[in-house]
């Protein structure tokens, strides 16, 4: 059975609010040296055990639905391909 | 026989019945579409309605794109059929590759809802021909993510183009270049964020500013004194 993980970020030039948000809690939690912080998605697909073309049908699934590529950039691992 | 706007609902929309409502208010005949019926059911315009479609679920818009009505409209959209998409509608439209740019979070987190002043940039397009370029509008905004961004080739062209439809006067969600509304090239298909259909009497809404967006459609499609430069 072949396992795909899809991480999904914002693009670098896109302001990312969220990672901004969490970036400005941190000196409460005491840490004062971190300079950025970038929240993505991961995305976990699992495969039926006799599926072909996992890589390319994994890449169409990203490409189109996973990610906006307006903004969004992805990478793919397979595993027990 | 007035024309007839074919109003969109998807699993998780909200203003279906106010965009109805408007475009009854603005002369039309509003027509119920359903999101799994690819059939458009004779329609002249359609108006694709604010709301949640599919709960928002991975990202606004991003699932209804592939929706069966979608693809009607994706094609009668490019022979020229009028398509507006209000607030989620301009999402779907963005995620169908109908619109260029995208909507992301708003860039102070906040839902942001309140009455949005903005000018219309441009009569050029069949949703926008019967105001003029430069007037002030009032209709309320109500979005977590709406903030327009797009690569400044883009909004370069967009701009060069004409192609900016509203902007904000007040930005309330860090939107490029101020940009609340844009078309595309032919000028059929327009997006914008805050809801014109909520504007459409001084009772319920901050103005009546809305009522234009349809009257305008309603005059494109009757080819009423022809001044903008809309291909149909």
């Amino acid at each position: 059975m072949a396992r795909v993980v899809v991480d999904v970020m914002l693009k670098s030039e896109i302001l990312d609010p969220q990672g901004e948000a969490v970036l400005g809690a941190l000196p409460r939690l005491g840490v004062n040296d971190v300079s950025s912080v970038r929240i993505g998605k991961r995305v976990e697909i699992e495969f039926d055990e006799n599926a072909q073309n996992v890589e390319e049908q994994s890449r169409v699934i990203a490409d189109q639905l996973l990610a906006n590529p307006v903004i969004e950039s992805f990478s793919l691992s397979i595993e027990g391909a | 026989m007035s024309a007839r706007v074919g109003v969109v609902t998807f699993p998780g929309s909200l203003d279906d019945r106010d965009a109805a409502r408007a475009v009854r208010l603005a002369g039309g005949e509003p027509v119920a579409l359903w999101h799994d019926d690819a059939a458009l059911a004779g329609v002249d315009a359609v108006f694709l309605p604010g709301g949640f479609s599919y709960g928002d679920a991975l990202r606004c818009g991003a699932i209804a794109r592939f929706s069966q009505v979608m693809d009607t409209v994706k094609a009668a959209a490019a022979q020229g059929m009028p398509v507006l998409g209000v607030c989620n509608g301009f999402q779907v439209l963005c995620e169908s590759h109908l619109l260029p740019g995208a909507l992301v979070r708003n860039a102070h987190l906040r839902y942001r809802n309140r009455p949005a002043r903005l000018r219309v940039e441009t009569s050029r397009t069949a949703w926008t021909r019967l105001y003029q370029p430069g007037a002030e509008v009032v209709f309320p905004a109500k979005h977590g993510e709406g903030r327009y961004v797009a690569d400044e080739a883009v909004l370069d062209e967009l701009e060069a183009q004409g192609r900016v439809v509203f902007r904000y006067l007040d930005n309330p969600n860090g939107s490029m270049r101020d940009i609340a509304g844009v078309t595309n090239e032919a000028g059929n298909v327009v997006g914008l964020m805050p809801h014109p259909e909520h504007a459409v009497d001084e009772l319920t809404g901050p103005s009546a500013d809305g009522l234009g967006i349809v009257a305008s459609v309603l005059a494109h499609l009757t080819g009423a004194a022809d001044t903008s430069g809309v291909s149909r």
